[in-house]
């Protein structure tokens, strides 16, 4: 057992959920009890959905556990299959159905009989693999079954397209900014000539998935998603991958090299030396700002930054490299995938953290005493604790990171974005000086009174209890209206019953 | 009970698949940890328990709550490791950082489906560690929602003492405390105070609610001269009030029936069985209901009453002639479908997660009595409600508002239908008089905002009508 007030990751079934449900007519069924389905919740909330969320439960109650599900499985799956008519359902196992035991492979295989959509059982082990591991594993778990699918039925498409092509994986519902680095990423390969020859999950129906070889090489932008088919497609029809993040302008460079390796290795005979040059030095503003007089205050300011791989990584990179800032800490919270993380960033911080457990990193932002922090909401909130800035770069995140303005991290826009991101974080430029110079901004304190400070009426004890009961913010508006209504009747001291009498009587 | 012969006969209660989405009932938690100050709640379970919980708080989640998760790892399902020395170290380890008066163990379907013995262990290692331990089971198996407050109340009405030790010494030592907290008042004060009140038995009131709306409702039953004697829960576990054989209690809200069923048959108390204190018309019949009980004639109830509705006019013009669909998910809308009935709404359909006939008896006698009244069909009562059926009947139907879960919103809002969250009426202040107005500033919003949106054209916003 484990004392925990906060995870990074969330369990299992949410990976598998955020993958089924980001491909087009594809239904998910939870094995769990009542109350299990908060992904809908988060995702009509979040992505602001106008489509009902493709995931139903197949309730786990009492009966249930005395008698074994027995038909409801079945009976949910084909019900959905009746109701949705999906291509593709994907039935998922919860913490809760983990420990039952429950034959559910069986279940699968019964409905697939009656079913006209395709049933799979999600293969992850609540135990064992978190939300990212899980959503990678079902990816993965659902092209290789349409693969060798359409290989059994012999419309498997191998042959290449003849442009030079690419399939952009790991593009997720519920990822953070995924829609903004999907269209900035397609917007690259357009500016490449290369064509998209499939994106998925995000949007992708599961009838693509068997054209999915057609494309000369994979792009897999984040390190938690989507590296597992890439193998699988790398081992299956010896597809190449660029697994480089083109986040920030050195990486995106890199990312850009390594596609034209690919390509030229494939006979394409393309330069893209030109196009980096150009966007690094003028369409990009990263570069230019950084080299700007202003982004000098930043030099040798000390970050701390912490989230998951891809972000975590990416970031430290650009800090360090890109803008002069020390990073005097950067952590993830990807255990599974620590010395991937090491690697990455070593050289570009003091101190690497490998944890997930935000009370250690609360501890190591205290004790650094940062300049600024780039994590997630939880450090958002240590900064807040600590009045130390945060600019918020990973997941988990609140619905205010689903902006609706576009705001990629990826491409050369992404690293726009990113400059912002980070240039706001820190207390700016002159700002800095002249709090230094006069120890703080201008005085806070009333110098004249206010209107309504004084009054003649007395409170009991108990009124003021009640008053002192009511938020802040409206506390003054109701102190008034209490009074004046007080005052109208003759009444000397105000007690709790005649703050609610005033409250009544004005209607608010 | 004591509504036996006011059982309703006219109302049409079906029951469907159970496929309804909620929150799970550990979300009670979230209110009852800031009520009972005192308290630390510990919640049983895995990381589905706490995702969920981290994500349905929302940013309470950062103010150092007193909750914690004790997160169940492959070795805890398989007993390699001791259940007890487990709870033990992380007990301990609360009673180090926070020192609670109260630790509540929350069950969840893990601890069922391993029969984790909680009820077992948590003498024990009270006993050992000198901090009470309350266990409540509120999981998803068996509960929905608001129920996780019912099991935790049931679980307090337990813990509740049953006689005010009287000795001779701590009698002259209450005075004292007696006369401090009268200081600086005449002799005459206190006894005219005393004086206020009727003779009757004691009354205490169950239902967890924010300190304002207790305030209130007190002083609603002070001025007919009745006397709270406590309330289950208080405002710190220290403070759990005196409960006597022959007392008499009374619910606040309608999802405490396993509370008010451990009062009865545990504690050997008279229960109330009254609409409940939510909108004027049931704040009235609430305290009749208490008054008609003690003999007590209430005065100018109706004038309070009336005037309180003449306050709602502005509120009640947008609702009258309009239709409301009751989802169903936190067990509070049989009491809001008869308030909004009485507002001049018509109601086709209210889903409820979990209807206990006999706890509900008397709202169920007021809301067919109000459907009479208004001229208007009796609601159609679903229980375990199926949201797939549902949705096709809101198609049907095209009500003007849907009270809904989150779920269900936003989709719901796309294809042009107004919609309000149900989880808002679990948060918000609801219940006496005064509140009243806040239920119609909740129910009104969406129609109030799409009212000035109207002439945009921008009612539906999915491009082709989705299969759902």
């Amino acid at each position: 057992m484990k004392l925990a007030y906060w995870m990074y990751a969330g369990p299992a079934h949410i990976g598998t959920l955020r993958v089924a449900s980001s491909f087009k007519n594809v239904h998910a069924i939870m094995h769990a009890p009542l109350g299990d389905d908060y992904f809908n919740v988060m995702r009509s909330m979040l992505e602001r959905e106008r489509d009902f969320t493709p995931v139903t439960a197949s309730i786990v109650d009492r009966n249930v556990l005395a008698r074994g599900s027995q038909e409801k499985v079945v009976d949910n799956i084909t019900r959905k299959d009746k109701e949705e008519r999906p291509d593709l359902i994907v039935l998922t196992p919860t913490c809760t159905s983990s420990i039952l035991q429950e034959d559910l492979q069986n279940f699968v295989e019964r409905a697939q009989l009656e079913a006209k959509s395709n049933v799979l059982l999600a293969d992850v082990n609540h135990y064992r693999v978190n939300e990212l591991q899980a959503g990678d594993r079902t990816l993965h778990q659902i092209v290789q079954f349409y693969i060798e699918k359409a290989r059994k039925k012999d419309d498997l498409r191998t042959d290449k397209t003849t442009e030079p092509s690419v399939n952009i994986i790991g593009i997720s519902t519920l990822g953070f900014h995924n829609q903004h680095d999907c269209r900035e990423l397609k917007k690259l390969m357009g500016d490449l000539g290369i064509q998209v020859n499939a994106v998925i999950p995000e949007g992708a129906s599961v009838h693509e998935l068997k054209n999915l070889p057609r494309a000369w090489f994979n792009l897999v932008p984040y390190r938690e998603l989507g590296r597992m088919t890439a193998e699988y497609l790398q081992a299956e029809f010896e597809m190449p991958f660029v697994d480089i993040t083109p986040m920030g302008v050195v990486e995106t460079a890199r990312c850009i090299r390594a596609i034209q390796i690919i390509l030229n290795q494939q006979g394409a005979n393309v330069d893209y030396e030109s196009f980096i040059q150009d966007q690094t030095l003028f369409v990009s503003q990263a570069a230019w700002f950084s080299r700007s007089i202003d982004c000098q205050n930043l030099t040798g300011k000390k970050a701390v930054v912490f989230g998951d791989n891809t972000h975590a990584a990416a970031i430290t990179k650009i800090l360090a490299r890109e803008m002069g800032i020390r990073v005097v800490l950067a952590g993830t919270y990807c255990k599974y995938d620590a010395e991937w993380f090491r690697e990455q960033v070593r050289g570009y911080c003091d101190e690497i953290l490998i944890s997930d457990d935000n009370g250690a990193i609360g501890d190591a932002i205290a004790r650094l005493e940062p300049a600024a922090i780039f994590g997630t909401q939880m450090e958002r909130h240590v900064g807040k604790r600590l009045d130390i800035p945060c600019g918020v770069i990973a997941a988990p995140i609140h619905i205010q990171n689903f902006p609706i303005g576009y705001k990629p991290f990826m491409g050369y826009e992404g690293t726009n974005q990113i400059a912002d991101l980070i240039y706001n974080s820190f207390t700016l430029g002159m700002e800095d000086h002249l709090l230094e110079i006069f120890g703080g901004h201008d005085t806070k304190e009333v110098i004249t009174k206010g209107v309504s400070a004084d009054s003649d009426l007395a409170w009991s004890k108990d009124g003021l209890a009640e008053l002192n009961r009511i938020p802040g913010f409206v506390r003054g508006k109701v102190k008034r209206n209490t009074e004046k209504f007080a005052r109208d009747r003759g009444i000397e001291t105000i007690t709790a019953e005649v703050l609610y009498a005033a409250k009544e009587a004005v209607g608010a | 009970m004591t509504l036996a012969d006011t059982q309703p006969q006219a109302l049409n209660f079906d029951c469907e698949t159970g496929n309804y989405h909620t929150f799970c009932p550990i979300s009670c938690v979230a209110w009852l940890y800031q009520k009972i100050e005192d308290s630390f709640f510990l919640v049983i379970g895995t990381k589905t328990c706490g995702y969920f919980l981290q994500n349905a708080m929302g940013v309470m989640i950062f103010a150092e709550p007193r909750y914690a998760m004790a997160e169940l790892e492959e070795g805890d399902i398989s007993a390699q490791l001791n259940d007890y020395e487990e709870l033990k170290r992380l007990c301990e380890q609360i009673k180090r950082d926070r020192n609670p008066s109260v630790i509540v163990w929350i069950g969840t379907c893990t601890t069922e489906i391993i029969k984790m013995d909680l009820e077992g262990l948590a003498p024990k290692l009270e006993a050992e560690i000198g901090i009470p331990i309350v266990v409540a089971r509120a999981n998803g198996l068996d509960y929905a929602f608001t129920q996780g407050e019912d099991t935790v109340l049931a679980a307090m009405a337990a813990r509740c003492p049953d006689k005010a030790p009287v000795l001779e010494s701590e009698k002259a030592e209450r005075n004292a405390v007696q006369r401090l907290l009268n200081f600086g008042r005449k002799q005459e004060d206190v006894k005219a105070e005393e004086s206020e009140y009727v003779d009757h038995p004691p009354l205490v009131l169950f239902g967890s609610l924010p300190d304002p709306v207790v305030t209130q409702l007190t002083l609603e039953l002070k001025k007919q001269g009745i006397r709270v004697s406590g309330w289950l829960p208080a405002k710190r576990f220290t403070e759990l009030p005196v409960i006597e054989e022959g007392y008499y209690v009374c619910g606040v809200n309608p999802f405490l029936s396993r509370t008010a069923t451990t009062l009865m048959r545990r504690r050997k108390c008279k229960l109330i069985g009254a609409p409940f204190p939510i909108g004027p018309d049931g704040t009235r019949a609430w305290v009749e209901k208490i008054c008609s009980v003690f003999g007590i004639e209430p005065k100018g109830l109706e004038e309070r009453e009336t005037k309180i509705w003449e306050g709602l006019e502005d509120y009640v013009s947008l609702l009258r002639g309009k239709s409301v669909f009751f989802m169903g998910d936190n067990l509070l809308e049989i009491s809001l479908a008869r308030f909004l009935i009485r507002c001049g709404m018509t109601v086709p359909e209210i889903g409820i997660p979990y209807m206990d006939k006999r706890y509900q008896a008397a709202e169920l006698a007021l809301l067919e009595k109000t459907c009479a009244e208004m001229g208007v069909p009796l609601p159609r009562i679903v229980e375990k409600p199926d949201n797939y059926n549902q949705i096709q009947r809101i198609y049907d139907l095209n009500p003007d508002l849907v009270i809904t879960g989150m779920a269900h919103a936003n989709p719901l809002e796309a294809r042009g239908i107004n919609t309000k969250w149900s989880v808002e009426f679990t948060f918000a202040q609801i219940h006496g008089f005064a509140n009243a107005r806040d239920i119609l500033e909740l129910a009104t919003r969406p129609l109030r905002r799409n009212t000035s949106l109207k002439d945009l054209g921008w009612d539906k916003l999915v491009k082709e009508e989705a299969n759902v």
